[in-house]
C-alpha cells in the first residue's frame, strides 16, 4: 500500500501533544536525577511544604512518568503511520517542558514551598535562571509550533485537517 | 519493636512457604497436561517461572527470617511491602494464571470461571476505582493510623493486613494491565486517570510517612524506608504503565499494519 504524501499534516494535533507530554516528563526527569539525585540540591520533602503543594508535586510526579511513556507512544504511533513531524514535535516539547518548568519554578517552588532549588546560598540568581530558561524555552517552542502551521498551510492550502 | 522470641510460630511459617511450594507445583502440573494437548498453542516456561518466582517472593515477605527481620527495621518493612503488594502481583499477574486454568479445565467447568470473572461482583472488584481505593486506601490506612502498631501486637491482624496487601495489589495490577480474560475491560484512558491519582497517592502517603515518621522506629529509618516506598514504587508502576501503553499502540494499530502482520 502505498504511503500517501505528507501524511504528518493530518496529525498535527497527535504531534503536538507528543511533543508537549514528553517535554513535560523529560523536564521532570531531569530534574529528579540532576536535582535531586546527582546534585542533591533539591530536597526530599521541606517542612514548609504547603499541603497543596504535597498534593500538587504528587500529582505532578504521577503524572510526569504517564507523560514521558505516553508522549514515546504517541512517537511510535506516528512513526509506524509515517506522520511524524520533527518541527510540531519540538515545538510542543519545548512548550510542554517550558511551562511545566516555569509552574515548577513559581507556583510549586515559591507559593507552595515545596522546596528550593538550593539551600543555604543565595537563592535568587537560582531561581532568575529557573524561570528565564523556562521562558525561553516556552518562546522558541511557541515560534517553532507557528512556523510548523505556515508549512502545513503552504502545503495544504490553508484547508483545515482533522488530527 | 521487641520481641525476644519469633513473631510468627515456626509450623505457621513452614505452611506458608509449603502452600507457595504446592501452588508452583500446581501450575507447573496444569502448564505440562495442557502442552501435551496438540490443539493449544505452547503455553511458555517463563510463565511458570513468573509465577513461580511471584509466589515465592510473597510467601518470604510473610513467613521466614526476612519477614521476622521486617519486624524490627522499618527499611525492611517497606521493602517488603513492595515486594508483596507490587512485584509480586506484577508477576504473578503477568503468568497468567487464570488462562492457564481455562486451558487445563474441562469445557463445563471452565464456562463456569468465566462466568464467575464476568458476574457484578468480579466487575465490581476489577473496577479500576475499586481496585486503587483498595490498594491505596488500606496504605493509608495502615500508616496513618494506630493500625500499624495493632499490627505488630496481633498475629491474626498482621496476617490479614498482609494478605490484604497482597490480594489487593493483584487486584489493582489485573485491573490496569490485562494479561488474562478481562470481562467488561475500562478504556485506556479511564485507566491511565484513575491510575494516576493512584500512583500521586501512594507518593504523597511515602511523604508524609517522611515527614512524620511512625513511633516505634527510629526517624532516620523511617525517612529511608519512605524514600524506599516512594522510588520503589515509582519503578514498579513504571513497568506497569509501559504495558498499559503497549496495549493502547497494538489496539491501535493502523489497518494496513494488521494485514502486514497476518500475512507474515
Amino acid at each position: 500500500m502505498p504511503i500517501p504524501a505528507h501524511q504528518k499534516y493530518h496529525h498535527q494535533k497527535k504531534n503536538l501533544w507528543a511533543g508537549i507530554l514528553f517535554g513535560l516528563g523529560f523536564v521532570a526527569f531531569i530534574d529528579e536525577t540532576i536535582f535531586h539525585q546527582l546534585l542533591h540540591w533539591h530536597k526530599f520533602y521541606d517542612r514548609s511544604t504547603t499541603s497543596i503543594g504535597l498534593i500538587s508535586d504528587g500529582l505532578f510526579h504521577a503524572f510526569s512518568w504517564f507523560a514521558t511513556v505516553g508522549g514515546l507512544y504517541l512517537v511510535a504511533d506516528l512513526m509506524r503511520r509515517h506522520a511524524f513531524w520533527h518541527k510540531m514535535f519540538w515545538g510542543g516539547k519545548l512548550l510542554g517542558g517550558g511551562g511545566f518548568q516555569l509552574f515548577d519554578g513559581t507556583i510549586q517552588h515559591k507559593l507552595m514551598r515545596i522546596h528550593q532549588i538550593r539551600y543555604n546560598v543565595d537563592i535568587l540568581p537560582y531561581d532568575l535562571i529557573w524561570n528565564i530558561t523556562a521562558v525561553i524555552m516556552i518562546i522558541a517552542g511557541l515560534l517553532l509550533i507557528r512556523s510548523a502551521k505556515k508549512d502545513n498551510i503552504g502545503v495544504s492550502g490553508g484547508e483545515t485537517l482533522a488530527s | 519493636m521487641h520481641h525476644e522470641q519469633q513473631f510468627l510460630p515456626p509450623a505457621l511459617q513452614v505452611l506458608i512457604v509449603l502452600f507457595a511450594l504446592s501452588g508452583a507445583a500446581g501450575y507447573f502440573t496444569l502448564m505440562l497436561r495442557t502442552n501435551r494437548v496438540r490443539r493449544l498453542k505452547h503455553w511458555p516456561a517463563w510463565r511458570w517461572i513468573l509465577w513461580l518466582s511471584g509466589t515465592v517472593m510473597a510467601a518470604l515477605v510473610i513467613a521466614g527470617p526476612f519477614a521476622e527481620a521486617a519486624h524490627h527495621d522499618f527499611r525492611l518493612h517497606m521493602a517488603g511491602h513492595l515486594l508483596l503488594g507490587m512485584l509480586a502481583p506484577l508477576l504473578i499477574a503477568l503468568s497468567a494464571p487464570v488462562t492457564l486454568l481455562l486451558r487445563a479445565l474441562p469445557v463445563t467447568a471452565a464456562r463456569r470461571v468465566t462466568k464467575m470473572l464476568r458476574h457484578p461482583v468480579a466487575r465490581f472488584y476489577r473496577n479500576p476505582i475499586t481496585a486503587s481505593v483498595l490498594n491505596i486506601g488500606g496504605l493509608w490506612l495502615l500508616y496513618a493510623t494506630p493500625l500499624f502498631q495493632l499490627m505488630h501486637q496481633h498475629l491474626w491482624l498482621y496476617l490479614l493486613i498482609h494478605l490484604h496487601v497482597f490480594a489487593a495489589g493483584y487486584l489493582f495490577t489485573i485491573s490496569m494491565i490485562y494479561i488474562d480474560p478481562a470481562p467488561h475491560p475500562s478504556s485506556h484512558l479511564f485507566r491511565t486517570l484513575v491510575f494516576i491519582f493512584a500512583l500521586a497517592a501512594h507518593g504523597i502517603l511515602s511523604k508524609i510517612i517522611y515527614a512524620e515518621p511512625l513511633p516505634g522506629f527510629p526517624p532516620d529509618e523511617v525517612r529511608e524506608g519512605a524514600m524506599l516506598m516512594y522510588y520503589g514504587g515509582d519503578l514498579v508502576d513504571l513497568v506497569i504503565i509501559i504495558l498499559l501503553f503497549r496495549s493502547w499502540y497494538r489496539a491501535t494499530a493502523p489497518r494496513h499494519l494488521y494485514q502486514k502482520i497476518e500475512s507474515s
